[in-house]
């Protein structure tokens, strides 16, 4: 790995998203507005919006950046731009980390102004610190970007690459604790959404939410959560063949 | 630096590659002088695309001996030595041409304060200087080929492979590629392959190689190859070649047959 090539990749997908305002614009603003309905809609009940929008924080790094990721390195894959780089003196790593930097910088933004949001704006009642809300939402949306990552080495069209999502996330969705607490699942279903990295995402929320300082279940849940990432991140660079049929 | 290595450019011997069950390329053995321009010729799907990928070493199940510049094709060290160019423009669409540029340029470890060098110099080889600003999907198909030209001329690459750089270009522009490659061949001593179905492109190249269904038919001048086969141009060259070809397998296959029904008839009078 090399650090000058890692930087210039994640400039390049800086760049290239800079050319693309809407996209950074729908990526900003859509988990705000979304947030914001979530409130009115549990407008009767404060202590259901505080559950379900600190989920929410976590979720939506997640979704965002799988999708954007997924689709960009798909688009990587057939525009053959891939094949030329691995002619190249570039690293796996180099690629994957500089994708997962380029977006880590997309999701800090998108994390400050959704944290920012719900704290300031929508009274989200917070026992812990922002700054821990905004760490748990950095790490889901590195998980998402590593699963993005891949996930896309599996698929050959966008069409595939989007079906990925309600493939990969939305069965996680279910299980995440967002909608019944796991506790309260089916043994079987519990169990499952145990190995299931989202379930830690939520948890590392609703941990902030409920704690003051950094408990033990936290940092377990943040370090799963981490580990999830850069597991997929490895499996993602077994996928990248130089030498393609 | 050329005289510590003055073997062939390229040494290819029993090569062999096979894709999806299908051998593409069979038992062929060739070499490329250093410094030459070598066009590689046949019909479309000959085999031309898997051989440049092999040499630029992204081809999978290649079986034979292939040299590239002293190392097998492919190995880590011949990364920054060889250029290649796909036939489809692999370059980012949203991206400006010297945004592009820039990336690749630091890919290949240009340090940063030359880039901006190097970048404006391959833009000024493929004479896109004017629209270095514009966003490569804005671009015709043309133009957005001589930007993933420049991307292989970064980095002054030792052997060049260049997958049809001139098709769908304007005879204008097909002239000035080919006194480009001239000028790198000559001046900078580098090695040129390229590939072409365009037969009269084949008598600006040093050397030819003819492929047609992952066999070579030929491997000679351009001249030689004329007088070889009593043609007037490179394409009558090639179609004779062809031919001659042909009638052998057919003769082969006669005999072959004629053989075969003879061991029937044996065996049916037996």
């Amino acid at each position: 790995m090399n650090a000058a090539r890692t930087l210039a990749t994640a400039r390049r997908v800086l760049r290239q998203l800079s050319h693309d305002p809407r996209t950074i614009a729908l990526m900003l603003v859509v988990p705000c507005v979304l947030l914001t309905l979530l409130k009115y809609v549990f407008d009767a009940s404060p202590r259901t919006f505080d559950s379900a929008g600190a989920s929410l924080l976590g979720i939506f790094p997640l979704i965002t950046m799988f999708l954007v990721t997924s689709i960009a390195t798909l688009r990587e894959r057939t525009s053959g731009t891939l094949e030329r780089l691995l002619t190249m003196p570039l690293g796996k790593a180099d690629l994957l980390v500089g994708y997962a930097l380029a977006f880590g910088v997309v999701a800090v933004v998108q994390a400050a102004l959704a944290t920012g949001l719900v704290v300031a704006v929508l009274g989200l009642d917070v026992a812990g610190s922002a700054w821990l809300l905004l760490l748990v939402a950095l790490a889901d949306a590195f998980l998402g970007t590593a699963l993005g990552l891949f996930v896309s080495a599996f698929a050959a069209s966008e069409f595939q690459a989007v079906q990925f999502l309600p493939a990969v996330l939305l069965p996680q969705l279910l299980l995440c604790g967002l909608f019944v607490p796991r506790g309260d699942m089916q043994p079987v279903l519990h169990a499952v959404s145990d190995v299931l990295p989202m379930s830690y995402a939520v948890d590392g929320m609703t941990q902030v939410v409920h704690h003051t300082g950094v408990t033990g279940d936290f940092v377990r849940d943040l370090a799963v959560v981490a580990g999830c990432a850069l597991l997929a991140l490895a499996l993602g660079a077994a996928t990248l063949r130089r030498r393609t049929a | 630096m050329m005289n510590n290595n003055p073997g062939p450019a390229v040494e290819a011997a029993g090569l062999r590659v096979v894709r999806g069950g299908r051998t593409v390329l069979d038992d062929l053995a060739f070499t490329l002088p250093r410094g030459r321009i070598t066009g590689l010729l046949g019909p479309s799907g000959c085999g031309k695309s898997t051989l440049m990928r092999a040499l630029a070493g992204s081809q999978a199940h290649v079986t034979g001996t292939l040299t590239v510049l002293g190392r097998p094709a492919g190995h880590r060290d011949l990364r920054p030595r060889v250029g290649y160019v796909t036939q489809a423009p692999s370059v980012y669409g949203d991206l400006t041409a010297r945004q592009n540029l820039d990336y690749y340029a630091a890919v290949l470890g240009i340090p940063r304060h030359d880039r901006a060098g190097h970048v404006d110099h391959v833009l000024h080889d493929v004479d896109l200087t004017s629209h270095a600003d514009a966003l490569a999907g804005n671009l015709s198909g043309g133009q957005r080929g001589r930007v993933s030209l420049a991307v292989a001329l970064l980095g002054e690459p030792e052997l060049l492979v260049l997958d049809e750089p001139t098709v769908g270009l304007d005879p204008v522009l097909r002239r000035d590629l080919w006194a480009l490659f001239h000028r790198l061949a000559d001046d900078r001593g580098a090695t040129v392959l390229v590939s072409s179905h365009v037969m009269d492109e084949a008598e600006r190249c040093h050397r030819l190689l003819l492929l047609r269904d992952g066999r070579l038919l030929a491997e000679d001048t351009p001249d030689a190859l004329r007088e070889r086969t009593g043609a007037d141009t490179v394409e009558d060259a090639f179609l004779r070649l062809v031919d001659q070809a042909d009638a052998e397998a057919a003769q082969a296959a006669g005999q072959a047959a004629g053989e075969a029904a003879g061991q029937a008839k044996e065996a049916t009078t037996r």
